[in-house]
């Protein structure tokens, strides 16, 4: 018992004392909750409470009890219902209360029946004429009252009787009433809302209702219209933006105010609204920049209600048409609540980040450490909703820690809901990233043990239809099946007993199609271990007819092992099973039936399945006319039955088919219902009635049975898309260098470092595809997986969809432009290029030659403006031979300038490529050398280089129309990065002509790095200070301390660091150490570098967003390459 | 492109394994069914609040959306023991099949509100919190007795402050305002009414 309650029992009498009036009529409850608090069983409190209900129940029943007295006694059930006890015999006496007392045992009356009848219960019937007898009151209390329980409870259908009387409430003069009739419309209008549609204008009234209360209470109305549809009320942008404003800028009563802060609830609301007014709509989103400004601005008191607006206006600033200062903020902002102390904020911090990095992937970046923390957080909210956050971030690089996170977490969680939720998304994920095969499969089959038998059916479905329908190289698909068929046998020779239903029925379908692909094992083996699980009790009968019919499908040949079973399972209960043995045993005593019914490893989309069962009209006709009623679908014939059963009571205007199991069986196109079977299980009714009777007119069965016999039900697969991306076996350039950066680093194994080592391998890769974040949308990761493009699946894979359409849009480009190109070649360097730059041989000679330079290959158009030619093209009468050489052959003023080795690009028997990086101040010039050679003149030759992250000088002058055999032409790119990228790709190709009208194509690429971009930045310590102080991104990691060469660490470190990446050592003060550079003439990013134990806690400022993490991403790199 | 797609689709899917095909179109019934119990709206709506002592006794109930009374009884089982499970440094809010469990301790009593997975989790904090502020002014002070003992004050009150799951007036004063009004009603109408009733009891 509550010891408060029993140190305070003592006081009850005062209590009693000081409630006059209302004390002597609860008399009787207050003894009861007493007695119930001095119980010490609850066997005690049982009977206690039988003879209060009996005591309650005789008292409702007397007609002498008075109304006064059945207020008391409905309190009393109150409380009884609370305590969990049945009154549902007061139920009718609530009613009757609110009919017929006055407006005191109406007040009781109403609040018992709210609290009895949920909305549906029959009783409410009689509620309506009291409702409408008290809407129509002149007392103020009584109106109140009756719209008050009309906004909780009333039934649908008698809506069109109150609704006349409500929607005069709308113009009432008291404010509370028109504010519960808003509230009522606005219930109407969630159950039924085509009868409240005429209302529509005085919807529009209430917003604009004097009263602040009446107005917010209308927003719940428009949340909910422009949700809907947030096209027809654009209009209204502008009055809601006007009303943030007032109400962000204090106009509001002071009562309004919650904590000092201008009515929260209001604000929220109207960031809600605008934000979905705003979404993907520019020039509405442009109308509301300035008052979200002043809404971030505002809300910087330390309160929680301050941090619920701040996070629904990230929300709102993230959803609508992006604008970078506000995402800037915004950012920022998240980080006040990521960082907090306060575990509250720091849960709705991971929320909000785990909103944004679906736009914004790098802001993850920033926050890390707090990531990894709230990874190993003792509160399961806090990892559960981190989980969520890294799934959004998962790509191909750090798919297998972040599946092994969500593994670790899942084998110790027993919440049914959340293993459902988070096995799905595993398996997500494995599907769209798998590194290799026996990660996927070993994966895959943690899912499907942790996930048991809560595993939502289209998780084995998606898993059988990717091994089903495999992707265009066969030995690949192969391999992935083989390798399955390898880990279920092993599996299944252990005790299988415990394994859930779901996993056994995906083995048996796998061993079924696929296990005569491994050709060490005796089929009779498998045979054996199908056989064996079929004896165990535990296997449910529905997995027993999975297991039969994969036993079906390799029974050929084998059929003493067969027939025992098939015999006794031919007598079983189950009609479904006993179906399958009886067929089983049939086709093993006929071969050539079996060979015909399930022809072994037919091609998979040669199959056609007539799924409106024509060739049965002839039956049907037949039936008909020998007199059988007609089909009706399911929904039709419960349609006619309700009608015949009961009134209809609902409104003409809205009667639903109510039926949704119709539906699911005639769209054969769901993916959940995928055929999982082949061959005969399936159709096995037409077959047997086949062999049965021969009533059965098989004329128009087209090609279900043809002239090869059987065919077996496999999907005519969507043939690939001719663009679907290649499966990709070879990682983009810049991915690989990320996943080498996180095997190296050796380190001392303090926590600390592990958790550095866990962030690197954790946020691998978010960088790199950093073409995003003032633009708002993410680019797409390119698909991981050998899957075709689900067109048909909702959700999760309406981006692989897009992805494809977006990459045939690309490589219809890249068809396109060959004579754009000529046309390029007169144009004025300082002229926009608006133009995608690669000639068909260039899209062709590339996705050949390379997978890495994909995105480099995609020729997108380069916005900008800034495009800076240097053509300058020398020739040179002898072939050089070393790179010292070709350097010579630069330009006099260029000769000067620090650079890299030459390295050879790319070459064929009558060219070779080879470039050199050069480092400018305020650019990279890329300088590619053009050697001929043969000994005949090669003309018309033409540079041609893209670079989707960099901007690029393009190509004129980069022709030369004569290149003397074993000569040399020089030309160079300036190259500017305004994004920082880890790294970036570039690709081109040469065009020449060997002989006159003959054009060859020599296609390159290569890949720079942000290293090259970086110039060192000289400044004083103390401008170093005033810098350090406005710069607002910073990133803070420990790095690896070089202290090999024996002198002091710091300083070896901070040299090595200034070798690889050029930057300008500042000032080394004690175990400090100030560093600085910048991305060519732009951002600057300031490092500030403290000895740490063993190793170097470095913590990087720039103004610019990804920078930092760039930046330390090289030194990462540079350190561990030392 | 996408045209082409789905027309090849719809030519190839087929449902072959008859037994499979009932089944999922059985759990997906069952599925929906499932669901439809506590998500009817997608809204931001409250679905329920429970007020309820550390020893997990039900102080008080409010269910906006409908439910049988099994369900009901399950629910607050679970979730109370969930909440009471949570140790005082944990984050106020749970997750709790597709719901948020937003929850507070004042004193010996806990508040708790389920909301939404998509709703902001701090906002119904601050909702539960001014809840806390009106039944405080309204009792002066309030502690547990006050509610345990005046239970359907407190849900009147509850009443005019959030109203089918969604707050209706966020001003303290015109709340109360409203609760008061209809008390002195009560009052006004109480005095004469026992003075007959002693009348005729005498």
């Amino acid at each position: 018992m509550s010891d408060v309650v029993e140190k305070t029992l003592s006081a009850l009498p005062g209590l009693f004392d000081s409630q006059t009036g209302a004390a002597k009529i609860t008399n009787r409850l207050k003894q009861l909750i007493k007695s119930i608090t001095e119980l010490t069983s609850k066997h005690e409190e049982e009977n206690l409470m039988k003879q209060e209900l009996c005591a309650m129940k005789e008292q409702v029943s007397s007609p002498n009890t008075s109304m006064r007295q059945m207020r008391e006694v409905m309190v009393r059930a109150m409380y009884c219902e609370m305590l969990g006890y049945d009154a549902s015999f007061t139920y009718i006496h609530a009613i009757k209360l609110a009919q017929q007392g006055g407006v005191l045992e109406k007040r009781v009356g109403y609040l018992a029946v709210s609290l009895f009848l949920s909305e549906g219960h029959e009783l409410l019937l009689l509620l309506v004429n009291t409702v409408l007898k008290d809407l129509q009151s002149t007392n103020l209390i009584e109106a109140c009252m009756a719209l008050t329980v009309v906004a909780q409870v009333f039934p649908k259908d008698m809506i069109p009787a109150v609704l006349p009387l409500v929607e005069d409430k709308l113009s009432h003069p008291k404010e509370i009433i028109r504010r519960k009739a808003v509230l009522a419309l606005y219930k109407f209008y969630l159950f039924a809302p085509n009868q409240v549609q005429h209302i529509h204008a005085k919807f529009r009234k209430a917003l604009c209702d004097k009263d602040p209360g009446v107005m917010t209470a209308s927003l719940h109305i428009y949340l909910q219209l422009i949700r809907e549809s947030p096209d027809a009320y654009k209009d209204l942008t502008s009055s809601f933006v006007a009303i943030l404003k007032q109400v962000v800028g204090g106009k509001l009563p002071m009562d309004f105010h919650y904590h000092n802060v201008p009515a929260p609830w209001l604000q929220i609301q109207l960031l809600r609204i605008l934000s979905l007014l705003g979404r993907e709509d520019q020039s509405t989103s442009e109308l509301m920049y300035e008052v979200l400004d002043e809404s971030l601005r505002r809300a910087e008191m330390n309160h929680n209600i301050t941090y619920a607006i701040l996070y629904e206006c990230v929300k709102a600033v993230y959803t609508i048409h992006p604008k970078a200062d506000l995402l800037e903020k915004a950012a920022r902002c998240i980080g006040n609540f990521v960082l907090s102390p306060k575990i509250n904020l720091k849960y709705l911090g991971l929320k909000a980040l785990t909103y944004v990095v679906q736009h914004d992937a790098k802001l993850a970046l920033q926050h890390q450490m707090t990531i990894i923390e709230c990874l190993d957080h003792s509160d399961f909210t806090i990892k559960r909703e981190t989980l969520e956050l890294l799934f959004r971030i998962t790509n191909a690089q750090n798919v297998t820690v972040i599946v092994e996170k969500m593994l670790d977490f899942l084998r110790g969680c027993s919440d049914e809901h959340t293993i459902i939720h988070l096995v799905g998304k595993v398996a997500e994920l494995a599907e769209k990233f798998a590194p290799d095969n026996s990660w996927f499969i070993q994966t895959m089959s943690d899912v499907f043990s942790i996930g048991g038998d809560l595993l939502q059916q289209d998780v084995p479905n998606n898993f059988l239809r990717l091994l089903a329908e495999g992707s265009e190289s066969k030995e690949e698909d192969d391999e992935l099946r083989l390798y399955a068929v390898d880990s279920y046998l092993t599996v299944l020779k252990e005790d299988a007993s415990q394994l859930p239903q779901h996993f056994l029925q995906v083995m048996s379908w796998v061993l079924g199609e696929y296990s005569h692909l491994q050709e060490c094992v005796d089929q009779r083996e498998v045979i054996r271990l199908l056989t064996k699980l079929l004896d165990q009790r535990s296997v449910s009968s529905e997995t027993r007819v999975w297991i039969l019919s994969a036993l079906t499908k390799i029974s050929e040949g084998q059929t003493d092992l067969i027939l025992d079973l098939a015999e006794s399972l031919s007598s079983s209960q189950d009609t479904v099973l006993r179906q399958q043995a009886l067929e089983l045993r049939h086709l093993s005593q006929d071969s050539q039936l079996h060979g015909w019914v399930l022809p072994r490893g037919a091609p998979w989309d040669s199959m056609e399945v007539d799924s409106s069962l024509s060739f049965l009209d002839g039956f049907v006709s037949e039936a008909l006319a020998a007199g059988a009623a007609p089909y009706k679908p399911p929904h039709q014939r419960q349609e006619e039955l309700s009608e015949e059963r009961a009134l209809n009571l609902e409104p003409y205007s809205f009667s639903l088919p109510v039926s949704f199991s119709s539906c699911s069986m005639t769209d054969r196109q769901s993916p959940t219902l995928l055929s999982v079977s082949s061959g005969l299980s399936g159709n096995s009714t037409e077959l047997s009635q086949k062999e049965s009777s021969s009533t059965l007119i098989l004329e128009g069965v087209k090609r279900v049975w043809g002239k090869d016999g059987y065919l077996p039900q496999k999907e005519t697969a969507a043939t690939a898309p001719p663009v679907d991306e290649p499966s990709v076996a070879v990682h983009p350039s810049g991915q690989q260098e990320a996943a080498e950066r996180k095997e190296p680093q050796p380190e001392p194994s303090t926590q600390n470092l592990d958790k550095q080592q866990l962030a690197s391998s954790l946020f691998v890769g978010l960088g790199a595809q950093s073409s995003i974040s003032l633009l708002g949308k993410s680019e797409a990761p390119p698909p991981r997986f050998r899957k075709k493009p689900r067109p048909h699946e909702s959700s999760s894979s309406s981006g692989t969809s897009e992805r494809s359409s977006d990459s045939s849009s690309r490589s219809s480009h890249s068809t396109t432009d060959s004579f754009l190109y000529g046309s390029l070649l007169e144009e004025e360097p300082a002229t926009s290029i608006s133009t995608p730059k690669s000639t068909t041989a260039n899209g062709l000679g590339q996705s050949k030659h390379t997978e890495g330079d994909r995105r480099a290959n995609t020729s997108q158009i380069l916005g900008s403006d800034m495009v800076i030619v240097r053509p300058n093209t020398i020739q040179d009468k002898h072939p050089p031979s070393a790179s010292s050489d070709l350097i010579a052959l630069l330009p006099p003023e260029l000769k000067d300038l620090p650079h890299s080795d030459v390295v050879s690009l790319t070459s064929d028997p009558s060219l070779s490529l080879a470039s050199c990086r050069m480092f400018r101040d305020e650019a990279l010039l890329l300088v590619i050398f053009i050697c001929n050679s043969t000994e005949t003149v090669i003309k018309d030759v033409a540079v041609q280089l893209t670079c989707e992250e960099l901007e690029t000088a393009s190509l004129r002058g980069n022709v030369v129309d004569c290149l003397e055999g074993k000569s040399t032409s020089v030309c160079h790119y300036a190259l500017l990065m305004d994004e920082p990228h880890t790294s970036v790709s570039f690709s081109g190709t040469v065009s020449y002509q060997t002989q006159p009208g003959h054009t060859n194509t020599l296609p390159f690429s290569g890949t720079l790095s942000t290293a090259d971009f970086i110039r060192p930045l000289v400044v004083t310590t103390e401008e170093y200070g005033k810098l350090w102080l406005s710069l607002s991104h910073d990133v803070k990691q420990n790095l690896k301390l070089l202290t090999d060469a024996g002198g002091d660490p710091l300083r070896t470190t901070l040299d090595a660091l200034k070798d690889a990446l050029q930057l300008h050592v500042v000032d080394i003060i004690g175990s400090e150490g100030i560093v600085a550079c910048r991305l060519l003439s732009g951002a600057p990013c300031l490092l500030h570098c403290r000895v740490n134990g063993a190793a170097l806690a470095m913590w990087l400022r720039s103004p610019h967003p990804a920078l930092p993490d760039c930046i330390l991403y090289h030194c990462q790199r540079a350190l561990a390459e030392h | 492109m996408r045209g082409h797609d789905s027309n090849d689709l719809g030519k190839g899917r087929c449902i072959v394994h008859v037994t499979g095909l009932l089944t999922s179109a059985f759990t997906a019934i069952s599925h929906k069914a499932h669901a439809q119990g506590i998500e009817c709206n997608i809204n931001f709506k409250m679905q329920f609040m429970l007020l309820f002592s550390r020893q997990g006794k039900l102080r008080l109930q409010k269910w906006y959306v409908p439910l049988s009374d099994t369900q009901k009884k399950k629910i607050s089982r679970e979730v109370i023991q969930m909440v009471l499970a949570r140790k005082p440094k944990m984050c106020s809010f749970l997750e709790w099949r597709d719901l948020k469990i937003v929850y507070k301790r004042y004193a010996s009593l806990y508040f708790c509100c389920a909301v939404e997975d998509q709703e902001n989790e701090l906002i119904t904090l601050e909702i539960i919190h001014r809840y806390v502020e009106l039944l405080d002014k309204y009792f002066g002070s309030v502690c547990e007795l006050d509610i345990i003992f005046n239970f359907e004050k407190a849900y009147y009150i509850l009443d005019e402050f959030i109203l089918g799951g969604e707050a209706q007036e966020t001003s303290k004063k015109n709340v109360l305002k409203a609760i008061e009004q209809a008390d002195m009603l009560q009052e006004e109408a109480e005095t004469p009414r026992s003075v007959l009733e002693e009348i005729g009891l005498t």
